[in-house]
C-alpha cells in the first residue's frame, strides 16, 4: 500500500464474512446445508437503508472492488475506477457493498470450503451455481444487512449479467439495474473460448478430476493456460498492439530460436497466467465459467427477451465498448433492444475504448462521467 | 426548472398530455425532461454526441445512444404517437429517409429546421458571395455539421412526394419571436421554421 492513498480511494478496507444456516436448493437440484458470503462495504448505510448499492463481480473477481485490503497492497480492488469519493458509486453519498460469489474462492463456500458431509474440500463435488443461485444468495446477504431494497445493483460483464438477473427475479428489491459490457446471454464463440479455458484444465495431469487438493497438486499448468486464453479475449488487438506490438525482450534484434520467453506479449501472458494460478482455484474458474455458458434468462420465455423482461420494473443504465468483441455492443444492445419493446425505461452510452472487454474496469472518462451522471440520479432519487 | 426556449416551447405545446414521444437528436434532454414533467409524456431521446447522452441522463430522461443515419430499426411501426426533430433535419445524410422512418414509427410528427432561404442567408450569399453564418448557423462551412440545408418551400415539396401531410406550420425570427411581418412571406423572413406532420 502506498504511504499516501489517493484522494479518491476508500483507502484500507477489510473483508467481513456472514454465515447462512438455512440450507440453500440450488437450481442444479442439489442443497446446500448452509454457506458463507464473503464481502466488502465502502461508505455508510443511511438510517432508512435506501441508499445501498450491489457490486456484482466478473468470471475471476471477488469482494475486493474497491480500495486496499492489506498494508502491503500494491494494487486496489478491481472497480477502483469506479467505486470511491467522486466516483460513480460515489461512497460519501452511497453504501456500496461487494460479495465473493457463491463457489468462489475468496472466502465465500466453494470448491476449497470443507464439505460438512466428508470432511474434505468439496473440490470437484461442489455443486454448479448459477446465476439465479447468486441472485438468491445475494438477497440473503442484504436481509443480514438490512437492506430490503438495493437503490442500485451493478456489475460489469458477469457482473452485470447478475445485475440483469436481479431485475427480473427480484424487480421489488432493485432501484436500478447498471449492466456493463455484458450480454443476455453468451455467444457460441464465447461458450467455445469457455470450453477450451475448460479442457486446458481438465487435461492438466495434475486435476486429478478435480480431487486436486487430497493430492497436494494444482493443475497449474492448466489454469495458466486458461487465464492465458481468457486475457487475450479481455483485450482488443490494437491494445494489445499498443502495449506490446512485436517488442521482444532482446533488444538487440537476434531470434534466439528456441521456444522460451521472446515477445514481449509472451512474457505478459505468462506472467498473467502464472499471477493468476497463485490467487484463484481451478475448480471454481470451472464452475464460473459455466454460470456464464448457462446464463440465458430469455430461454425460460422460448427465447423472448423482452418477454423475460416484462416483470422487471427498475430502470436500466446499459453501457458498452466499441473495442470489446467478448460482449461487444450488439450484446448490450439487444438487451436495450429488449426494453425498449415493451417501454421499459432504460438509457444507453456505447463508450468508444480501445482497451476491449477490459475496459469497464478502467478509467474511462467518458464512461465515468456518464456513468457518474447515471448515479447522480440514483442519489437523488434516494435522498443519498 | 428554468423555462424552454421559445421554438421548443411550441413543440411542447404541440404534445398531448401522456403521449408516447421519441425526440429524434433530443441533445441536453431539456425538451424530453419538460415533456416527461409537464406533460406526462413517456418515450425516449435518441443522441449520439456523448455530452448531450450524459446531459441527457442528468436530466433524468431515457436516452439511447444511436446514429440517426442508420434509420429507427429499433422501433416498431406506430411505436409512438409523436416523434420529433428539432434542428437535427440538416444534419443527417438522408433527411428523405428519415422522415419517412419518423412517418413509419410515429403517428405524427414535429420538425424544426433553420430556412436557409431566410433573407439574411440570402444576402449572405447575393451580396457578400459568402456562406451564411447567423445565430441558428454558427459554424463555418467547412466544419458545419449540418449537412442538408433546405428552404421551407424545398420541405415542403419533400413533405409532398413522401405523401407526407403539413397540419400546421409556424415560423420563428433570428431571436425566436414571431417575425415582424407576420406570417407574410415565411421563406424570405421566417429563420426557424416549425412543423407538425402526419401521413397523409
Amino acid at each position: 500500500m502506498a504511504a499516501t492513498l489517493p484522494t479518491d480511494s476508500v483507502g484500507r478496507v477489510s473483508p467481513q464474512s456472514v454465515r447462512f444456516d438455512e440450507p440453500l436448493l440450488l437450481e442444479c437440484g442439489r442443497e446446500l446445508p448452509g454457506y458463507t458470503l464473503a464481502y466488502e462495504t465502502y461508505g455508510v448505510l443511511n438510517a432508512d437503508a435506501t441508499n445501498a448499492i450491489l457490486v456484482c463481480h466478473a468470471l475471476s473477481g471477488n469482494h475486493h472492488a474497491a480500495g486496499y485490503d492489506s498494508e502491503d497492497a500494491r494494487k486496489p480492488g478491481w472497480w477502483e475506477a469506479c467505486i470511491g469519493p467522486g466516483k460513480p458509486l460515489d461512497t460519501n453519498r452511497f453504501f456500496v457493498v461487494c460479495s465473493n460469489n457463491l463457489g468462489g474462492c475468496h472466502g465465500s463456500t466453494g470448491p476449497t470450503s470443507e464439505d460438512p458431509a466428508t470432511g474434505q474440500a468439496y473440490g470437484a463435488d461442489f455443486p454448479l451455481v448459477t446465476v439465479g443461485d447468486w441472485v438468491r444468495t445475494q438477497a440473503r446477504l442484504a436481509d443480514h444487512l438490512g437492506i430490503e431494497r438495493w437503490a442500485a445493483v451493478a456489475g460489469g460483464s458477469l457482473g452485470g449479467m447478475q445485475a440483469l438477473q436481479w431485475a427480473i427475479d427480484l424487480p421489488e428489491r432493485i432501484g436500478h439495474a447498471i449492466v456493463i459490457a455484458a450480454a443476455p446471454r453468451l455467444s457460441a464463440q464465447n461458450i467455445a473460448f469457455n470450453e477450451v479455458a475448460r479442457q486446458a484444465i481438465r487435461s492438466d495431469p495434475d486435476f486429478h478430476e478435480g480431487r486436486y487438493a487430497l493430492t497436494g497438486d494444482r493443475p497449474r499448468t492448466g489454469l495458466m493456460l486458461a487465464r492465458m486464453l481468457g486475457h487475450i479475449t479481455y483485450l482488443s488487438e490494437a491494445a494489445m498492439g499498443e502495449k506490446f506490438g512485436r517488442e521482444r525482450r532482446d533488444e538487440r534484434g537476434a531470434f534466439g530460436f528456441h521456444y522460451g520467453v521472446e515477445f514481449e506479449v509472451e512474457s505478459y501472458l505468462r506472467h498473467q497466467g502464472e499471477s493468476f494460478v497463485d490467487r484463484f482455484d481451478a475448480n471454481t474458474y470451472l464452475l464460473m465459467t459455466k454460470a456464464l455458458d448457462y446464463f440465458d434468462p430469455a430461454a425460460a420465455t422460448g427465447g423472448d427477451l423482452s418477454k423475460a423482461l416484462a416483470r422487471t420494473t427498475a430502470p436500466f443504465f446499459v453501457a458498452s465498448f466499441t473495442s470489446d468483441w467478448r460482449f461487444p455492443p450488439a450484446a448490450s444492445h439487444e438487451i436495450v433492444r429488449a426494453l425498449l419493446d415493451i417501454n421499459k425505461r432504460v438509457s444507453y452510452a456505447e463508450i468508444e475504448a480501445d482497451h476491449g472487454h477490459d475496459a469497464f474496469l478502467m478509467p474511462v472518462p467518458r464512461y465515468q462521467e456518464v456513468f457518474s451522471a447515471y448515479m447522480n440520479r440514483v442519489a437523488e432519487e434516494v435522498g443519498a | 426548472m428554468s423555462p424552454l426556449r421559445a421554438d421548443l416551447e411550441i413543440v411542447a405545446n404541440w404534445v398531448e398530455e401522456g403521449q408516447r414521444v421519441l425526440d429524434l437528436g433530443c441533445g441536453d434532454g431539456l425538451l424530453l425532461r419538460h415533456l416527461f414533467e409537464q406533460r406526462r409524456a413517456t418515450g425516449y431521446g435518441l443522441e449520439i454526441d456523448p455530452e448531450g447522452i450524459s446531459q441527457s441522463i442528468a436530466n433524468g430522461i431515457n436516452v439511447i445512444e444511436s446514429d440517426l443515419d442508420k434509420g429507427l430499426a429499433d422501433f416498431e411501426d406506430d411505436a409512438f404517437d409523436q416523434v420529433i426533430m428539432t434542428q437535427t433535419l440538416q444534419a443527417v445524410q438522408r433527411p428523405d429517409q428519415l422522415l419517412s422512418e419518423m412517418m413509419r414509427v410515429g403517428r405524427t410528427g414535429i420538425v424544426t429546421f433553420p430556412n436557409f432561404a431566410h433573407y439574411r442567408l440570402r444576402w449572405h450569399i447575393a451580396v457578400r458571395g459568402r456562406m451564411p453564418m447567423s445565430a441558428a448557423l454558427s459554424y463555418a462551412w467547412y466544419e458545419t455539421p449540418n449537412i442538408h440545408f433546405c428552404t421551407i418551400r424545398d420541405f415542403e415539396a419533400l413533405c409532398e412526394a413522401l405523401g407526407i401531410h403539413i397540419i400546421e406550420r409556424r415560423v420563428l425570427s433570428h431571436d425566436l419571436k414571431r417575425p415582424l411581418i407576420g406570417g407574410f412571406m415565411p421563406n424570405l423572413f421566417g429563420e426557424i421554421a416549425l412543423y407538425r406532420i402526419c401521413r397523409a
